[in-house]
C-alpha cells in the first residue's frame, strides 16, 4: 500500500541502453513497487530489481530526458525517456523506492517463484550439521545452546560449538568479557593435525587490563583438547598499535601472561571505510574508458584493492599454515569479529578443507562462516561502489572474500567444484536479491523478521539442476590436499570477470567454456 | 674445449631463489655447450642444464664464509645462483663461462654439434616443412596484380632481403632498383601479405632517404604501383611505426619519411613505437621488478608501470590493429616501415597478419609467419639476441615482444589459436638457444653462405614432431568468432594487457597456477579418444560374439570397466604443494623446522609428456643423444633425466592424509 504513494507515474515510452556495445531496447517503461520494467514487445520483459539501484542521475533536454542507473552489481544502464515530466517522475519514484530500508516489506517477502517451495533449502543448520562432522572427529567439543534466545550474543546463532570442558555458565562470563558477546567458538576442526580454528571478538581488557578467568579457562581448554603439546596463536587482524589503542575504548587484546601457551600475531587487514573507498576507486578506474593506458597500472595501484587481496590471502595462508604445518590452534579476531575475522577463518578453511571446496560445502561455508556467524550483510551491503550517499557501515568484506576465492580458483583451476559464476551470483545476491538468504545482520534479526518462513532461500534456487550446470566447474577433480596459493603480486590478478564484467565483451570466455564442456 | 679451465667442481650449492636459506649440494660440470648442476641427493640426482647461449650475464659476488657466489642470468629469464666453496674454482668457472658464453664464430654454436640422430633425408625433410613458395600460393599469388620477381637474385639489390620477392606486376626491375637506391640499406617496398578477399595488401620497406627535400621518381612510382595493384582503391596508407620525433631527427641524416606532397595518393601515418634501445631498457627494468624479493603490490605495480613494458606492447598491438583494420575493413593497402624495416616493421606486419588470417593462428601457420616476416626478411637474429659476441647495444627483445603480443591475443581469444602458451615459450627459448639453425645469422644471404640447412637441423620439424604438446584444447576452428579477422573491442581497453608471469617468472614455479587446464583437457581428450577406440574394438568383438551366439552380458561388463577419469584422480593428488613464506619477515612460528618450509612442489599433470620438449629440460634429452662423450653423465640419471619440477615432497603429504 505504501508503495503507491511513492510511485509518481504509471508508464512512459523509453529506450534502454544496457552497455557500450549492446543493442538498444525500446518499449514501455513502468515502475512497480519493487521493479523497473520495460517491455519491448508483447512477449519480452526486461526487469530490474529497484533494490539493485545504487545511484541515479537524471538529465532533461527538450522534450525528453535521460536517466542513468548505476547498479549495485556494477552495471550501468541508460534510459532515454519521452517527456520531461515522465522522466522526473520516474526518477523520483526509483529514488524513493530503491532506498527503502524496511526488511519485511522488501521484495523477498513477496517473491513467489514457480518451482520453488517456501521453506526449501532452509535446511542448512550449519552449526548443528557441522557439529555432527566434528563429533565424528573428536570428543573434545560440544554443541552448546547457551545462546538459544540470543541473550548472550545477539550476533551469534542459537547453537555454537565450544570446548566440552567448559560449561555454559563459564561461556556466559566469557561472553561478557568479549565485545558484542562474541566469545571464542569453534570455526573449523582440522582432523589431520588435531588442531582447531576459533573466532571471537576482542577481549574487553580496557585501560586497566582487566582479565576474565572463564575466558582464560576457555582458551586453556582449547589447547588441552587439541593434539598433545599444541601451541596456540592469536591472529589479531589489527596492527599491534591499533590493538593497544583499542584499550582506551574498552577493548584490547589477549595479554600473554593471562593466556599461557598462546602467542599473539598481528596481521593488520583493511576494513570499514578505507576498504569501501578502495572498492569505489577501483570500480571508478575500471569504468573510465577514456583514460590512457599509460597510467592504468599506477591507478590500479592507487586503488589498493589488490594489496587488500594479497593481505587477506596471506593472513589466511599463515593461519592455515599454522594449523597444518605447525600443529597449532589458532584464534582469529579483530575488533568486532564480524568482518576481517570471518574473512580469515573462511579462507583458511577453503585452503585446508577439501569438503569446503565442493558445491555443497562452499554453500555451507558461506552460510556458517558468514551468514550465521553474524556478518552484518544489511549494513555492509547497503550501498555498492556508485552510491553518492555518505558511507556509514558499508564495506565490501564479503566481496573481498569472493575475490580471494576467485584467485584461489585461478591458481588451482581443477580444485574448486564451482566456477566463477557462483561467486558472481553470491556477489549480486549479497547486494540485492529477491531471496531472503542475505537479508538482515544476524540470525536474531532473521528470526524476528521470520525470514525463514516468509522468503525463499537462494540456495534452493542455486541448487536447481538448470542453475547447477552454469555454476559448476567442469574441470573439477577432488584434491584432498591443502591448496597453498602464491601471494606474490605476479600471481594475483584483477578479477576481470567481476570488475570489468559489463565493460568488456563477455563472449570469448563463454565460447571457451562451451568448448570445455564439450571436451569434458 | 680449450676455454674450459675446470670441467668439474664438487660441493657446489645451488641456492633456491625463493628462500635464500635453502640450497642443495651437488656437482657442477662445464661442457662445451652446457653448464650442468647435478644434485648429490642419491635418489633424485636432479639435474639443471643451462645452455651457454642462454646465459645473458654472469656475476661473481663477494666471497662469504660459505663460499663464492656466482649469479647466472639467462635470456629465457631463468636465474641460477651457485655458491662455490673455493674462490679459485669460482674464478675458473667464471672466466671459462665468460668465454664460453661469448662465441666469436658461428661454428662454436650449439647447432653445429647438436645431433638428434636423424638421417640426412629426415634433416632435409625437416627443412622443407615450412615452404614460403607454397605460402604465397596460398595467399592467391601470383595473380594479375602481383608477380614473383627475381630482381634480388644472388642478393644483388639488397643483401638483407630474400632472393625471391613479390612485387606489383607493373613494377619493372628498373623501377625496383631505382626505388631501392632511395631506401635505407636498399630495402625497397615488397609484398608481405596479400588479402585475397579484397586485393588489399601489406607491403614493407625501410625509410626513404628523403632528408629535407630529396625525391626519387622511381620510389614514387613504386608506391603508385602498389596502389594500382589494389584496383578500386584511391590511396594507400604509409605507416611509419616510429615516433614522429625520431623520424624527423632522421631527416638530418639524409633519411626520414615520405612527404605526402611528393607521393600522389598516399595517407601518411605515424604510430609511435620506441626504438630497440628504449625496449632493451624497458625489459631490463621489468626484469628488475620480477627479481624483487617478496615485493609489495605497490612495488610491483609501480615498477611494472615505470618499466613501460606493457605500454610498448600496446603500441605494437595498436599498430597491428590499425593495419588489419585498414586492410580488412577499408580495403586499403598499407606500406609499413620504420628505420631499417627489420624490427618494428616485422613486429607490426606479423601482428596484423595474425589478426587478419586464421591460418597464422594455426601451429604450422605460425611457423610460416615467423619464417616469412622475420627470418626471410632479414631480422637480425644474431645481433638482437647476442648469439655471437657483439655490440651489446644491438641487443633488444624485439621478437620477445612479438611473442608476447601473441600471448596477449591468446588471453583475449582463448579459442582462436591452435597452439598454446607452451609453444610460444619454446619458440622464445629457441630464438636464443642456437640449438637449431633457423634463427642463426642476420640474413638469408649469410645463412646460405654458411650452408645452414646442410649442417644444422630445423626447429620447425622438431616442434612439429612434438606438436601434441603444443595444441590448445580449446581451439575452435569452426567458431565464427575465431574465423576471419579477429575483432578487438572498439572501446579502448586498458586492462587488456596483462603481465605475463608465465614467461618472465616462468622458472618460479610457485608463482604459476599450480594446475594446468591445458594439460588436463588434453589428457581428457586423449583418454576419451582411447576409450572410443576401445569401445570400437569391443563393439567389433561384440558383433563377432553375437555371430557365434554367445552370451552378451560378459562383454557388457567389460565395456564399462574403464572409469571415465580414472587416470586423473591419482595424478591430481600429486599436485601437492607446500606453503610459501606467508609471514613476511616475521618469524611467526618459531617451532618451524627447516624441512617443513619446502617451497613449491607443484607437479604438472602430464609431466611425462612434457619432458621431451620443455626447453628447460630439452637440453637433457637432446644432449643424451647428441654429444657422445659426456664425462658428467650420471649413471643414475638414466633416460629419465630428472626434471625441474618433479619432487618427492608430495609423498609425505599424501601419506599423512590417506592414513588420517
Amino acid at each position: 500500500p505504501q508503495y503507491s504513494e511513492l510511485m509518481r507515474t504509471g508508464r512512459a515510452q523509453a529506450e534502454l541502453l544496457l552497455g557500450p556495445e549492446a543493442p538498444r531496447l525500446r518499449g514501455t517503461l513502468c515502475v512497480t513497487g519493487h521493479h523497473l520494467l520495460l517491455s519491448p514487445g508483447p512477449q519480452d520483459l526486461w526487469l530490474l530489481l529497484l533494490r539493485n539501484v545504487d545511484s541515479i542521475e537524471k538529465r532533461v533536454a527538450g522534450e525528453s530526458g535521460t536517466i542513468t542507473l548505476r547498479c549495485k552489481d556494477l552495471r550501468v544502464l541508460q534510459l532515454d525517456i519521452e517527456g520531461v515530466e515522465a522522466t522526473l517522475d520516474i526518477a523520483r519514484s526509483i529514488e524513493a523506492l530503491s532506498s527503502l530500508e524496511s526488511v519485511i516489506t522488501s521484495f523477498p517477502f513477496f517473491y513467489r517463484p514457480k518451482g520453488l517451495r517456501l521453506g526449501d533449502a532452509w535446511h542448512f543448520h550449519p552449526p548443528e550439521s557441522y557439529y555432527k562432522r566434528v563429533a565424528r572427529e573428536t570428543k573434545a567439543w560440544r554443541l552448546s545452546e547457551v545462546n538459544e534466545n540470543f541473550s548472550l550474543c545477539p550476533s551469534y546463532p542459537r547453537a555454537v560449538i565450544v570446548p566440552r570442558a567448559v560449561d555454559d555458565k563459564a561461556l556466559a562470563l566469557s561472553a561478557r568479557f568479549r565485545q558484542g558477546g562474541r566469545f571464542p567458538v569453534l570455526s573449523y576442526h582440522h582432523a589431520r593435525s588435531g588442531t582447531v580454528l576459533l573466532r571471537s571478538s576482542q577481549p574487553l581488557t580496557g585501560p586497566q587490563k582487566r582479565r576474565c578467568a572463564e575466558d582464560e579457562e576457555l582458551l586453556r581448554a582449547v589447547l588441552a583438547g587439541a593434539r598433545p603439546g599444541a601451541q596456540g596463536f592469536v591472529v589479531d587482524t589489527r596492527s599491534a598499535q591499533a590493538a593497544k589503542q583499542a584499550r582506551m575504548a574498552g577493548g584490547g587484546t589477549e595479554a600473554k601472561a593471562a593466556y599461557p601457551g598462546w602467542k599473539r600475531l598481528h596481521r593488520p587487514l583493511e576494513r570499514g571505510r578505507p576498504l569501501q573507498e578502495s572498492f569505489v576507486r577501483l570500480v571508478e578506474a575500471c569504468g573510465d574508458l577514456e583514460q590512457s593506458t599509460d597510467h592504468w597500472l599506477s591507478r590500479l595501484e592507487g586503488c589498493s584493492w589488490l594489496a587488500h587481496v594479497k593481505e587477506a590471502l596471506s593472513t589466511a595462508c599463515l593461519t592455515a599454515q599454522g594449523m597444518e604445518r605447525e600443529g597449532a590452534c589458532i584464534l582469529v579476531h579483530g575488533a568486532e569479529g564480524t568482518d576481517s575475522t570471518l574473512l580469515v577463518t573462511s579462507l583458511a578453511q577453503l585452503i585446508l578443507d577439501p569438503l569446503s571446496r565442493t558445491m555443497v560445502g562452499f554453500q555451507e561455508l558461506v552460510e556458517r562462516e558468514w551468514i550465521q556467524a553474524g556478518h552484518p550483510f544489511q549494513l555492509r551491503c547497503a550501498h555498492s561502489a556508485f552510491s553518492h550517499a555518505r558511507p556509514k557501515h558499508e564495506a565490501p568484506t564479503f566481496l573481498l572474500f569472493l575475490d580471494c576465492v576467485w584467485q584461489l580458483g585461478r591458481q588451482f583451476p581443477l580444485s574448486l567444484e564451482f566456477g566463477e559464476a557462483l561467486l558472481l551470483a553470491l556477489f549480486e545476491h549479497a547486494y540485492a536479491s529477491p531471496f531472503g538468504t542475505f537479508l538482515c545482520n544476524s540470525e536474531k534479526e532473521r528470526c524476528l523478521c521470520e525470514v525463514r518462513s516468509q522468503t525463499h532461500s537462494l540456495w534452493s534456487r542455486l541448487n536447481q539442476p538448470k542453475e547447477q550446470r552454469k555454476l559448476r566447474n567442469p574441470l573439477y577433480v577432488l584434491n584432498p590436499l591443502a591448496l597453498w596459493p602464491s601471494v606474490e603480486p605476479q600471481s594475483l590478478q584483477l578479477w576481470q570477470g567481476l570488475f570489468l564484467r559489463w565493460t568488456r565483451p563477455p563472449e570469448p570466455p563463454e565460447v571457451a567454456w562451451e568448448k570445455v564442456w564439450q571436451i569434458v | 674445449m680449450e676455454h674450459i679451465r675446470t670441467p668439474k667442481v664438487e660441493n657446489v650449492r645451488l641456492v633456491d631463489r625463493a628462500s635464500s636459506k635453502k640450497a642443495v649440494l651437488g656437482t657442477l660440470y662445464l661442457t662445451a655447450t652446457h653448464v650442468i648442476f647435478v644434485e648429490n641427493t642419491p635418489d633424485t640426482r636432479k639435474e639443471t642444464w643451462i645452455l651457454h647461449s642462454q646465459i645473458s650475464t654472469i656475476e661473481k659476488q663477494a666471497t662469504t664464509a660459505t663460499g663464492c657466489p656466482l649469479l647466472i642470468r639467462c635470456k629465457d629469464f631463468q636465474i641460477v645462483q651457485l655458491v662455490i666453496p673455493q674462490e679459485r674454482d669460482c674464478h675458473d668457472v667464471y672466466v671459462s663461462l665468460i668465454r664460453l658464453t661469448r662465441p666469436v664464430k658461428y661454428e662454436e654454436l650449439y647447432c653445429f654439434s647438436f645431433n638428434p640422430k636423424l638421417d640426412k633425408e629426415e634433416r632435409e625433410q625437416g627443412w622443407m616443412l615450412v615452404d614460403l613458395g607454397e605460402e604465397y600460393k596460398r595467399m592467391g599469388l601470383p595473380n594479375n596484380y602481383w608477380q614473383l620477381s627475381d630482381v634480388n637474385r644472388d642478393y644483388r639489390v639488397c643483401d638483407s632481403y630474400p632472393s625471391e620477392l613479390y612485387v606489383p606486376k607493373s613494377a619493372t626491375a628498373h623501377l625496383i632498383v631505382g626505388s631501392s637506391k632511395f631506401r635505407s640499406r636498399r630495402r625497397f617496398p615488397a609484398l608481405c601479405y596479400y588479402y585475397k578477399d579484397n586485393h588489399a595488401s601489406i607491403c614493407r620497406s625501410s625509410q626513404p632517404l628523403s632528408g629535407f627535400s630529396a625525391r626519387c621518381l622511381e620510389d614514387e612510382q613504386m608506391l603508385q604501383a602498389i596502389r594500382k595493384a589494389n584496383p578500386g582503391s584511391d590511396f594507400i596508407y604509409v605507416v611509419d611505426t616510429r615516433p614522429k620525433l625520431n623520424a624527423m631527427a632522421n631527416r638530418a641524416a639524409g633519411k626520414g619519411y615520405e612527404n605526402e606532397d611528393n607521393y600522389s595518393n598516399i595517407k601518411f601515418q605515424f604510430i609511435g613505437i620506441e626504438n630497440i634501445h628504449v625496449m632493451r631498457n624497458s625489459l631490463q627494468k621489468m626484469l628488475e621488478v620480477c627479481e624483487l624479493k617478496s615485493p609489495s603490490m605497490s612495488d610491483f605495480l609501480w615498477g611494472l608501470e615505470n618499466s613501460g613494458w606493457l605500454r610498448h606492447i600496446k603500441a605494437i598491438m595498436d599498430a597491428g590493429i590499425f593495419i588489419a583494420k585498414a586492410v580488412s575493413e577499408e580495403g586499403i593497402s598499407v606500406l609499413v616501415h620504420c628505420s631499417d624495416g627489420w624490427d618494428r616493421t616485422a613486429q607490426v606486419c606479423s601482428v596484423a597478419s595474425l589478426l587478419l588470417d586464421p591460418h597464422y593462428r594455426t601451429l604450422k601457420g605460425f611457423m610460416i609467419l615467423i619464417e616469412k616476416d622475420w627470418i626471410s626478411f632479414g631480422h637480425k637474429f644474431n645481433h638482437r639476441y647476442g648469439n655471437l659476441d657483439g655490440d651489446p647495444k644491438e641487443i633488444s627483445p624485439v621478437a620477445d615482444q612479438f611473442i608476447e603480443c601473441v600471448w596477449q591475443l591468446m588471453e583475449q581469444f582463448p579459442c582462436a589459436f591452435e597452439f598454446n602458451e607452451r609453444f610460444l615459450i619454446h619458440v622464445q627459448h629457441h630464438i636464443y638457444s642456437c640449438q637449431f639453425g633457423n634463427f642463426l645469422c642476420n640474413s638469408q644471404k649469410e645463412r646460405e653462405e654458411l650452408r645452414i640447412q646442410e649442417r644444422t637441423y630445423s626447429l620447425w620439424a622438431h616442434l612439429w614432431k612434438n606438436r601434441a604438446d603444443y595444441l590448445n584444447p580449446l581451439f575452435r576452428a569452426d567458431h565464427s568468432q575465431t574465423q576471419g579477422t579477429l575483432h578487438l573491442p572498439a572501446t579502448p581497453c586498458n586492462f587488456m594487457y596483462k603481465f605475463w608471469s608465465g614467461m618472465y617468472n616462468r622458472f618460479e614455479k610457485g608463482m604459476q597456477p599450480r594446475q594446468s587446464v591445458t594439460d588436463y583437457l588434453m589428457a581428457v581428450k586423449e583418454e576419451t579418444q582411447q576409450l572410443e577406440e576401445e569401445l570400437e574394438t569391443l563393439e567389433e568383438r561384440l558383433e563377432k560374439i553375437q555371430k557365434v551366439q554367445l552370451n552378451r552380458t560378459e562383454v557388457k561388463s567389460k565395456q564399462s570397466e574403464p572409469g571415465r577419469h580414472s587416470g586423473f584422480s591419482t595424478s591430481d593428488n600429486s599436485m601437492a604443494n607446500t606453503p610459501q613464506d606467508y609471514s613476511g619477515n616475521m618469524r611467526s612460528f618459531p617451532s618451524r623446522s627447516p624441512s617443513q618450509g619446502d617451497e613449491d612442489s607443484a607437479l604438472i599433470l602430464t609431466q611425462d609428456n612434457l619432458k621431451s620438449s620443455d626447453p628447460e629440460l630439452s637440453a637433457n634429452s637432446d644432449q643424451e643423444s647428441g654429444v657422445e662423450d659426456l664425462s658428467c653423465r650420471s649413471p643414475s640419471g638414466g633416460e629419465r633425466a630428472t626434471s625441474e619440477d618433479s619432487s618427492k615432497d608430495r609423498d609425505s603429504d599424501e601419506a599423512v592424509f590417506l592414513t588420517a
